[in-house]
């Protein structure tokens, strides 16, 4: 017995040292001398793929990857992840050292970082194959070089030589490192982004079925050097083109559904009409939230920094086993498989500003969607629509930046003061604090657009025609059975009852004289 | 008793057929309308759809038999005797020695109340379900023809009281069968053409 466990461990062994290593590129990375070396420091990786991919780091520069700057050609405001709000962790400005394990670059600690300079851009954070390349928050974007021990836990330096000959193709867990993760965990932020779509099955999302099409986030986001296509801050609402042929010359991004399937794309005139008004997305993911993992629905920042009878941080879990509260972030309530709400949507989206004053007596858009049903450009959305409640100026009336995550002494997440994250917060961004904070309520909207149901599991008429629908707040449209006239219907089914009744008390006389009558 | 052929095969025909068709478009209709679940809403849309044109097809064959053989002379409206007819349906009927006041012929099929009946379904709410049913059937059109901004919901609703006036003729109608000289007498006319008299 014992013979024979030893022989099938060897043979296991073996097999992985025979198997053919297949590359699907015309260079084999791992046979590069430039790579072929200890890195001491990750900058080191990024000089050696420029002296080959010269241009690659100049396009990084240009995107919003990179500078977490964008500027809406809609409206032309300033936006990124350096300027705007959320009403999950608020705002990044002050917390860069940890945001930055999510920025495509090495030491994006604060305002002072670099972004001119190329040997900065992290190339592995998209590139990386072996998936052993992991940045962690408290590092300014750069991966561990030694070991750490966190919480007990021993956590190993990755393999950059290891990871930097093995670079290749992006991939939904590359994408997904970040994006999956946005918010400060898996599945908080989006709702139709987690790590189920790592591996996902044809239920969950039929384009990237880990079994069947498999697609990776880039065949529909394409890119240009570097630019990737998609954009949140700029959507396209209402893609009334043709889909794209093979071949055709066009500045067109595969990021629409129509950019592949057009608008008619049902065997019936009457579905394809709907798609007139309807977006695909409205229909084809019924729910987000439906890879096993719990979004984030809501977060209280109001109820933070309460502390235990010792003076230590509190955690509380929901029944689901999520965290409940935080002493670090709050109250949170999660869900999953959830129906979206959904507005009318043109694509438009304008975010609330630093320094805008807002007011707090009604509930604060973090991000306003416009659209209406007649201005010809919207279509109907499914929406996730986050609410919270989060710091703002009693006396200057604005959203605070509060200073959470860091090793200094301001930092809420290390000594729950308020005052001190607040003051910080201003210090660096320059919104001012005045002394006197509160919470607002707020809302945030994202759009879904991610885990496309199979079309059986699309929605069914009856979801949207009848009473009390999924679309019960939306407005402008007449639809079959959902918008019926009651008072109307009253009259006439009395008048029918009426009628029914009328015809049967005189067919009963009837009946009952022909009886007596025929009894005589 | 004398029996006379009042209903020819193709009258016969179109009745029954349009009377299916009719009854089918009530049923899937109401459930599209949401008043009940019975087929499912997309199947009942199709059925509807499906109906809807085939009794356009009827329609115009029976329009062209009427015109050809002359037949639409039977719905010339008069108001003769209908006061007497309407005061036999309600009360005469009841009594034994109370006889119809009209009599019908090969040449006068229909009495001047019936008439009345059909030609008020023939011109108002027929034309106000076609109509409005044509309207909604060619909605993803209305660009075309620059009628974006006439209102689904004020053609839903010509619809649907189209609709509720069909259903109460209907009531109306098939209790009416029950009221020739015998309770099924008007029903055998119907399906053998002879009419009793």
């Amino acid at each position: 017995m014992k013979k024979y466990i030893l022989f099938l461990m060897v043979f296991l062994w073996i097999i992985p040292s025979y198997a053919e290593t297949t590359i699907d590129s015309t260079a084999d990375h791992s046979k590069f001398e430039e790579l072929d070396r200890v890195f001491t420091d990750a900058t080191q990786i990024t000089e050696a793929c420029l002296s080959c991919h010269t241009e690659s780091a100049k396009q990084i520069h240009k995107t919003t990857h990179w500078n977490w700057q964008y500027i809406n050609p809609q409206t032309q405001q300033k936006l990124g992840k350096k300027n705007i709000f959320n009403n999950f962790c608020i705002s990044p400005t002050s917390n860069y050292t940890f945001c930055a394990s999510c920025h495509i670059g090495y030491g994006f600690k604060d305002e002072s970082f670099d972004f001119s300079s190329q040997n900065n851009v992290d190339c592995l954070a998209c590139h990386d194959t072996t998936a052993t390349y992991k940045k962690l928050p408290g590092f300014s974007g750069h991966p561990l070089y030694e070991a750490l021990t966190k919480n007990g836990k021993i956590i190993q330096p990755p393999d950059l030589t290891l990871i930097a000959k093995n670079v290749g193709k992006t991939s939904r867990a590359t994408c997904g490192a970040c994006h999956f993760y946005g918010g400060g965990g898996n599945a908080v932020k989006h709702g139709d982004l987690d790590s189920s779509l790592k591996d996902p099955n044809y239920a969950l999302d039929v384009h990237m079925d880990k079994k069947g099409l498999d697609f990776n986030c880039a065949e529909c986001h394409t890119s240009d050097n570097h630019n990737i296509s998609g954009s949140r801050y700029n959507i396209t609402a209402k893609d009334n083109k043709k889909a794209i042929i093979k071949g055709q010359k066009t500045n067109r991004t595969k990021s629409t559904c129509q950019a592949c399937h057009s608008n008619n794309p049902h065997d019936t005139s009457r579905l394809n009409n709907h798609s007139k008004k309807i977006a695909c997305q409205t229909c084809h993911i019924p729910t987000y939230a439906r890879g096993g993992i719990q979004t984030k629905m809501t977060w209280d920042w109001s109820t933070a920094g309460k502390l235990d009878k010792s003076g230590k941080p509190i955690t509380i879990k929901d029944s689901g086993g999520r965290n409940a509260y935080l002493s670090k972030k709050g109250d949170f309530s999660w869900d999953s498989y959830v129906i979206p709400e959904y507005r009318w949507f043109n694509g438009k989206v304008k975010f609330i500003e630093k320094k805008e004053k807002i007011d707090p007596t009604k509930t604060v858009s973090i991000n306003k969607f416009y659209g209406s049903y007649d201005d010809g450009k919207s279509k109907i959305w499914p929406l996730k629509i986050f609410r919270g409640k989060q710091p703002y100026d009693k006396k200057y009336l604005h959203l605070l930046i509060p200073h959470t995550a860091g090793k200094d002494d301001s930092a809420f997440w290390g000594n729950y003061d308020w005052e001190k994250s607040f003051k910080f917060g201003a210090d660096v961004s320059g919104v001012k604090y005045s002394g006197e904070y509160d919470f607002a309520t707020t809302q945030m909207s994202w759009p879904i657009t991610h885990m496309v149901a199979p079309k059986y599991d699309a929605l069914d008429c009856k979801q949207c025609h009848r009473e009390n629908s999924r679309l019960k707040n939306i407005k402008g449209v007449y639809m079959p059975a959902a918008h019926n006239i009651k008072w109307l219907d009253n009259i006439m089914t009395i008048i029918v009852l009426l009628t029914l009744g009328g015809v049967f008390i005189h067919g009963f006389i009837r009946l009952f004289l022909f009886y007596k009558r025929d009894k005589k | 008793m004398k029996k006379i052929y009042v209903f020819k095969v193709f009258e016969r025909f179109w009745h029954w057929s349009q009377a299916l068709l009719i009854i089918t478009l009530l049923i899937s209709g109401f459930e599209i309308h949401g008043s009940y679940n019975l087929l499912g809403f997309a199947t009942a849309t199709d059925i509807h759809e499906i109906c809807a044109w085939s009794l356009v097809g009827l329609w115009i064959f029976a329009i062209f038999w009427h015109i050809v053989t002359g037949e639409w002379r039977q719905y010339i409206p008069t108001l003769d005797r209908v006061n007497a007819i309407m005061n036999y349906y309600i009360l005469g009927i009841l009594k034994k020695e109370v006889h119809h006041p009209y009599r019908v012929t090969r040449l006068h099929k229909h009495n001047p109340l019936q008439i009345l009946a059909y030609i008020f379904i023939l011109l108002i709410v027929g034309p106000v379900i076609w109509l409005s049913g044509w309207f909604y059937i060619l909605y993803e059109y209305w660009p075309i023809f620059g009628l974006e901004n006439l209102s689904l919901k004020l053609v839903a609703t010509a619809h649907l009281l189209g609709a509720y006036a069909m259903l109460l003729f209907l009531i109306v109608h098939i209790y009416l069968i029950t009221t020739g000289h015998t309770l099924w007498a008007h029903l055998k006319a119907m399906i053998t053409g002879y009419d009793e008299a």
